[in-house]
C-alpha cells in the first residue's frame, strides 16, 4: 500500500525552543495513528505541520505523494503561493482541541462554507452532503442550531462533520476530547472509531490509552521532540521498549 | 440528638408554607420623589419661562433652509463615516501586516491625524491652493494625463468631506483593528485549515465576529461625527449649526435657534441609536 503521510527530516523551532528534532514518519492509507506522548514533547506541532499550520523549518511533509506547501526544483524547496497551499489543505481535514466552530454562523453553514468556497462545488450537491454528514455524526437535528447552543460533545462532532464535508483523503485530529467534560468524551470517540472502521486514514494525537489500544493499527511515542518508539498497540502499549514510554505509561495508565 | 429536631421542623414547613416578605426601602423612595420634584422644576422652567420662545422654535423647526441644513448635516456624516471606515479598515489591515512598511505607515497615520485637531485639519484641507495650486491625475513622478485647478477640485463641501474622513479614518483603524484582534485565534485557524481564500476569511468568518466589537464604539463614533460637523461652520458650509447661527444673526432670536438645532441633533441621535441596536443584535446572533 502506499504511503499517505511520509514525513522525512522534520525540523521545527519557535524562536530558541526546538520542538521538532527530525521526525520521520509513514502512514500507509487506511491507517489510523495515534501519536502519545507528555505535553510540550511537540506532538501537536507535528499534526500541524501535515497540513501546514506551521511551515517547517528542515525537512519534508508529503501527503498523497504531494509535497506540502513547497515545490521542489532540484535540492531547493520553493514555497508555494497561498492558493496552491489552500487547495492542498482542502484534501486535508482538521479538528481542534477547541473546535473553532463558526459562531455566528449555524451547523449547516458550518458545514457547507468550504466545500462551497473552498472548493467552489454548487449548493444544489453540498447541502445534499451536509445533511448525510449531520445523520452521520447523529446531529440531523441540530442543522440550523448555532453552536453556542451545543454541548461540547455536540460541537466537536459538528466540527468533525465540517472536517469531512471536504471529503478529505486524510484526517487530523488534535487532542479532539481534551476540551470535553469526561461524560461526554465517549460520543466523540465513538464517531472516530465509526470513521476508523470505514477505512479512514488519520493520525490523532489523544491522552485516551483505551481509544489507541482500541482503534489505531500504530501507535507512535513521541517526547521532548522525537518518535522514541512507534508499533502496534499491543506492542508499544503492553511491552514499551524504551525507558521513556514505560514512565509515562506507567503515569496515565 | 439534634436529628429529631430537624425532622420536626420541616413536617412543620410542610403543613404551613413560610410567606416571603420584601424590604422596604424608604431612602429609595425619598430620592425618586427628590429626583420627582426636580423634573417637575425643568419642565416649569422650560415651559412657563416665555423667553425660551417655543413659537419660534416651532415656526423654524421644518423652515426650508433649516431642512436643507440637517440634509447637508447628513450627508457629511455619512460621506465620513463611509469613507472614513472604509480607509480606516484598510489602515487596520495596514497595520496587522506582516510587512514592516505597510504596517508602519498606517502607524503613522493614525498618529498624525489623531493629533492634529480637527477645526485645523479643516481649514488646512479648505486653504490646501494655497500649497498646491495645481493637482494632476498621471504616472507617479512620470506624465500626468489630468490637471485640474485645486480651487475647483476641491471645493468647501469637498474639503469638509475630505477632512471628516481622513480624521474620521485614524479612529476607525484603531477601532476596527481592535475588533479584529478580539477575534479568538481559533477562527483563523480553523479558516486557514479549511482552505477558505483570505478575502473570504476576512469577510465571511472574521469580520461579521468582529462586529461584535466594533459596532458599539463605532456608533459612539458616529454619533460623535454627527456632532462633530458642526465644526465646518468654520468653512462657512450651510450646515445644521452654521445655517441656525446664520438666522439668529439675522433675527436676534437666540436661544430658540440653538434650541431648533438641539432638536435637530436629537433627532439624528436618537434614529442613529435605534440602527445601532438592529444593528448590534444581527451581528449578535448565535451568541446567548
Amino acid at each position: 500500500m502506499s504511503a499517505m503521510v511520509r514525513l522525512r527530516g522534520v525540523h521545527k523551532s519557535f524562536g530558541a525552543l526546538h520542538v521538532l528534532r527530525g521526525v520521520d514518519l509513514d502512514v500507509r492509507q487506511g491507517q489510523v495513528l495515534v501519536i502519545l506522548g507528555p505535553s510540550g514533547s511537540g506532538k501537536s506541532t507535528l499534526l500541524r505541520t501535515i497540513n501546514h499550520l506551521e511551515k517547517v523549518d528542515r525537512g519534508s511533509v508529503r501527503v498523497d505523494g504531494q509535497l506540502l506547501g513547497y515545490r521542489q526544483a532540484g535540492t531547493r524547496l520553493y514555497e508555494l503561493p497561498e492558493r496552491e497551499v489552500l487547495r492542498q489543505r482542502t484534501q486535508i481535514g482538521f479538528v481542534f482541541q477547541s473546535f473553532n466552530l463558526f459562531p455566528h454562523l449555524t451547523v449547516r453553514q458550518n458545514l457547507m462554507e468550504a466545500p462551497l468556497s473552498a472548493q467552489g462545488r454548487p449548493r444544489a450537491e453540498v447541502a445534499p452532503l451536509a445533511e448525510r454528514l449531520l445523520v452521520r455524526v447523529g446531529l440531523a437535528d441540530k442543522a440550523d442550531a448555532y453552536p453556542r447552543t451545543l454541548s461540547g460533545g455536540q460541537q466537536q462532532r459538528v466540527a468533525i462533520a465540517r472536517a469531512l464535508a471536504l471529503e478529505p483523503k486524510l484526517l487530523l485530529f488534535d487532542e479532539p476530547t481534551s476540551a470535553l467534560d469526561p461524560e461526554l468524551v465517549g460520543e466523540v470517540l465513538d464517531v472516530i472509531k465509526d470513521l476508523a472502521r470505514g477505512g479512514t486514514t488519520m493520525i490523532v494525537v489523544t491522552h485516551e490509552i483505551g481509544f489507541a489500544r482500541e482503534v489505531a493499527d500504530i501507535v507512535a511515542f513521541m517526547d521532548a521532540g522525537r518518535i522514541v518508539e512507534l508499533g502496534p498497540p499491543a506492542q508499544l502499549l503492553d511491552a514499551p521498549a524504551h525507558e521513556r514510554t514505560r514512565t509515562f505509561l506507567g503515569k496515565v495508565l | 440528638m439534634t436529628l429529631p429536631e430537624v425532622q420536626e421542623v420541616s413536617r412543620q414547613d410542610a403543613e404551613r408554607p413560610l410567606e416571603v416578605v420584601t424590604a422596604r426601602h424608604p431612602l429609595r423612595w425619598l430620592a425618586a420623589a427628590g429626583v420627582l420634584v426636580v423634573l417637575a422644576m425643568v419642565a416649569s422652567a422650560l415651559i412657563t419661562n416665555p423667553a425660551w420662545e417655543w413659537p419660534i422654535v416651532g415656526q423654524y423647526l421644518f423652515a426650508p433652509s433649516v431642512v436643507r441644513s440637517v440634509l447637508l448635516t447628513l450627508e457629511l456624516t455619512a460621506l465620513g463615516i463611509v469613507l472614513g471606515f472604509v480607509l480606516g479598515t484598510l489602515l487596520a489591515l495596514m497595520r496587522l501586516s506582516p510587512n514592516r512598511l505597510l504596517s508602519s505607515v498606517a502607524w503613522a497615520y493614525v498618529w498624525l491625524f489623531r493629533s492634529v485637531p480637527l477645526i485645523l485639519q479643516l481649514l488646512f484641507w479648505y486653504n490646501l491652493a494655497l500649497l498646491y495650486p495645481r493637482l494632476s491625475v498621471g504616472v507617479p513622478f512620470g506624465p500626468a494625463f489630468f490637471d485640474f485647478g485645486t480651487m475647483d477640485l476641491i471645493g468647501p463641501l469637498t474639503a469638509a468631506a475630505l477632512g471628516l474622513a481622513l480624521h474620521q479614518a485614524a479612529y476607525a483603524a484603531e477601532i476596527v483593528r481592535g475588533g479584529l484582534l478580539s477575534v479568538d485565534h481559533g477562527q483563523r485557524e480553523a479558516a486557514a485549515a479549511l482552505g477558505l481564500p483570505p478575502a473570504r476569511r476576512l469577510f465571511r468568518i472574521i469580520l461579521p465576529q468582529a462586529m461584535r466589537t466594533i459596532v458599539p464604539t463605532a456608533g459612539n463614533e458616529i454619533i460623535g461625527l454627527v456632532k462633530g460637523t458642526s465644526v465646518v461652520y468654520v468653512m462657512a458650509l450651510p450646515e445644521l449649526f452654521y445655517q441656525v447661527q446664520v438666522i439668529y444673526n439675522r433675527n436676534g432670536r437666540v436661544m430658540a435657534l440653538l434650541l431648533v438645532a438641539a432638536i435637530w441633533y436629537l433627532i439624528l441621535t436618537t434614529a442613529l441609536s435605534i440602527v445601532q441596536y438592529y444593528v448590534e443584535r444581527h451581528y449578535g446572533r448565535g451568541r446567548g
